[in-house]
């Protein structure tokens, strides 16, 4: 009895565990971004560049036409960069914002544009905040949760404060991976291998203090 | 009494794979849900499955796609890279598919429902794989190639074979659920209405059975699968099997006959049904070979692209033959072990193959109103 029991358990297991909805990433993107300040100090959005890896970025540009083989101008990928920012906004744009513990709600993007250089399409846009605020503590998360998207921080100044009052300081936390056999692949992977619901594991945060 | 307790037991145990099935898909959805609001996602929650063998597998799957866009740009310049790609691609494809997929879960479902070989396990794993790298050639091959289409228009095609393959997992699940049930229940009346079986000829209950469910046993003889006929009881009762064979018919399959014969099963109907596991699996292309033959094109190694998804398609073929096996024959042992057990094993049987086909039900369904996320495809 039990051992029957056992058995049509693993075979229960074996094949429920073939449902686990997961994944690996597909896509790669390298994150600078700004965090806008008002004149009074508050803060009203965050304008991401994202940089695409080159698999993505040659399927994105797939079927566009352009005057020169190649060569894509702003203008030639305006649709492209529409399409980015409509498709980003079932995901929440994958940026997480709390001010002093409380999230913010973002708004329709502005100002975006797609660029193309070194084989990699940029994402340029700016993220307003719906109700600009004034915080002493923010924290921005952008992250897949999930981790379809693989998101790593750009090395050099991932963030820069765009008029923030002089005493406001920066921390950052790169994710670090949970996974023992997790493996460095590239000098700015540092999220290979993980479980595609937690994302959240591998999120970047960055956190500004303005006391 | 004994066989009271017997057959308590193994409902509780059914009731049990049943529960942590629901609660393995429950799982999936919750996050599935978080991912659509990630405020809500909790943060460094630990979770067993990060590390150990599924976070080795992910790790090494994105291991092989990374290095394969670097592959097909060497190839560009060096021919020999070539090699390197589909060595890659191959990995890829074994490590793709020991993860968590809707394929691997069609098929082992739809092989612990039925009374499946193991040969035809592996036949319809391969099947479905080659299907699933075929689709993806002629996406992007008349897409991208031909018609020159733009990625937003090839993933909008993408999203609508998505809905079609789940449409069909549900139906394909819904089906094995109808057919499938009507054994459960048989054999939970049988195991709750019947004596002691040993001093009980087969045709003990006749008018019951045979009043209310030989209508049912017709359809299922002629629709699906004998599949959930084969097992219990046979030792006591094969020579009763046969005496009454001509005045009810239906009563093979219901519960009297001998085991199943692999002739039988692996006729010409048989594969006919596998057809339905085949095409419901494999009308879905993979994302990662979408981008795969996207960026091979770009790259002007189309051909390149496409050797990468059917050796990629190889790989996973590969494991889910592995994972289809494992399948039947675990079903196996749980059939030896029933086989001793009358009445309340054959519940346990029927049982699981009912849960088995509703877990397809609930897994097309789940897919179906997003409850439950598979491979997203790319469409940013």
């Amino acid at each position: 009895m039990r051992r029957l029991g056992q058995t049509l358990l693993m075979i229960a297991m074996l094949v429920a565990g073939t449902t686990v909805a997961s994944a690996h990433p597909h896509v790669w993107v390298k994150s600078a971004s700004e965090l806008v300040y008002a004149a009074d100090g508050t803060i009203t959005g965050v304008r991401h560049s994202w940089t695409f890896d080159d698999m993505f970025s040659a399927y994105a540009l797939q079927g566009i036409e352009t005057k020169t083989k190649g060569v894509y101008t702003r203008e030639e990928l305006a649709p492209l960069a529409q399409t980015n920012v409509e498709s980003l906004k079932e995901f929440g744009f994958f940026t997480f914002a709390k001010a002093d513990g409380r999230k913010q709600r973002f708004v329709q993007p502005v100002d975006y544009y797609l660029e193309y250089k070194d084989a990699a399409l940029v994402l340029h846009f700016l993220l307003p905040f719906k109700t600009p605020f004034k915080t002493q503590q923010l924290s921005l998360e952008i992250f897949d949760p999930s981790y379809f998207v693989d998101f790593q921080l750009q090395e050099k100044e991932p963030i820069k404060l765009v008029g923030a009052p002089a005493a406001c300081a920066i921390a950052i936390e790169r994710p670090t991976d949970g996974a023992a056999s997790a493996k460095k692949l590239g000098e700015d992977n540092f999220l290979d291998g993980s479980n595609a619901n937690f994302g959240a594991m591998f999120a970047n945060k960055i956190t500004v203090n303005c006391p | 009494m004994r066989r009271y307790g017997l057959a308590a037991g193994q409902t509780w145990v059914m009731l049990g794979a049943v529960v942590i099935a629901a609660l393995w898909i429950g799982d999936a959805a919750w996050h599935a849900t978080l991912a659509q609001n990630p405020f809500g996602a909790p943060r460094a929650v630990p979770d067993q499955q990060i590390g150990g063998i599924i976070g080795w597998l992910l790790a090494k799957q994105s291991e092989f796609y990374r290095a394969m866009s670097a592959t097909i740009r060497a190839a560009k310049s060096d021919g020999s890279a070539v090699w390197t790609l589909l060595g890659i691609s191959f990995a890829y494809g074994v490590f793709h598919a020991a993860g968590p997929g809707h394929g691997k879960a069609v098929i082992s479902s739809y092989l612990v429902a039925n009374e499946e070989t193991a040969r035809r396990g592996i036949v319809l794993s391969f099947a479905s794989a080659l299907a699933q790298a075929l689709v993806a050639v002629l996406i992007v091959g008349i897409g991208a190639w031909l018609l020159n289409v733009t990625a937003k228009t090839m993933c909008g095609a993408e999203r609508g074979i998505e809905i079609v393959s789940y449409a069909l997992i549900a139906a394909f699940g819904a089906g094995l659920v109808w057919s499938k049930g009507g054994g459960f229940f048989r054999a939970i009346r049988n195991a709750s209405a019947k004596p002691a079986p040993q001093l009980t000829p087969a045709m003990a209950a006749p008018a019951d059975r045979h009043g209310e469910t030989a209508h049912a046993h017709d359809h299922d003889h002629h629709g699906h699968a004998h599949a959930f006929t084969h097992e219990h009881r046979h030792a006591t009762h094969e020579h009763h099997d046969h005496h009454h064979h001509g005045h009810h018919h239906h009563d093979e399959h219901c519960g009297h006959s001998h085991g199943p014969e692999p002739g039988e099963l692996a006729g010409p109907g048989g594969w006919a049904r596998g057809i339905g596991a085949v095409l419901t699996v494999g009308i879905r292309p993979c994302s990662g070979a979408i981008l795969v033959l996207v960026f091979a094109l770009a790259q002007g190694l189309f051909w390149a692209g496409v050797a990468a998804t059917f050796v990629m398609g190889l790989g996973t073929a590969i494991t889910v033959a592995a994972i289809a096996t494992l399948a039947v024959s675990a079903k196996g042992l749980a059939r030896r072990m029933a086989a001793g057990r009358e009445g309340g094993g054959a519940l346990a049987m029927r049982g699981l193959e009912f849960a088995a086909a509703g877990l397809l039900l609930l897994l097309g369904v789940g897919l179906l109103l997003g409850y439950v996320a598979t491979e997203r495809v790319t469409c940013f």
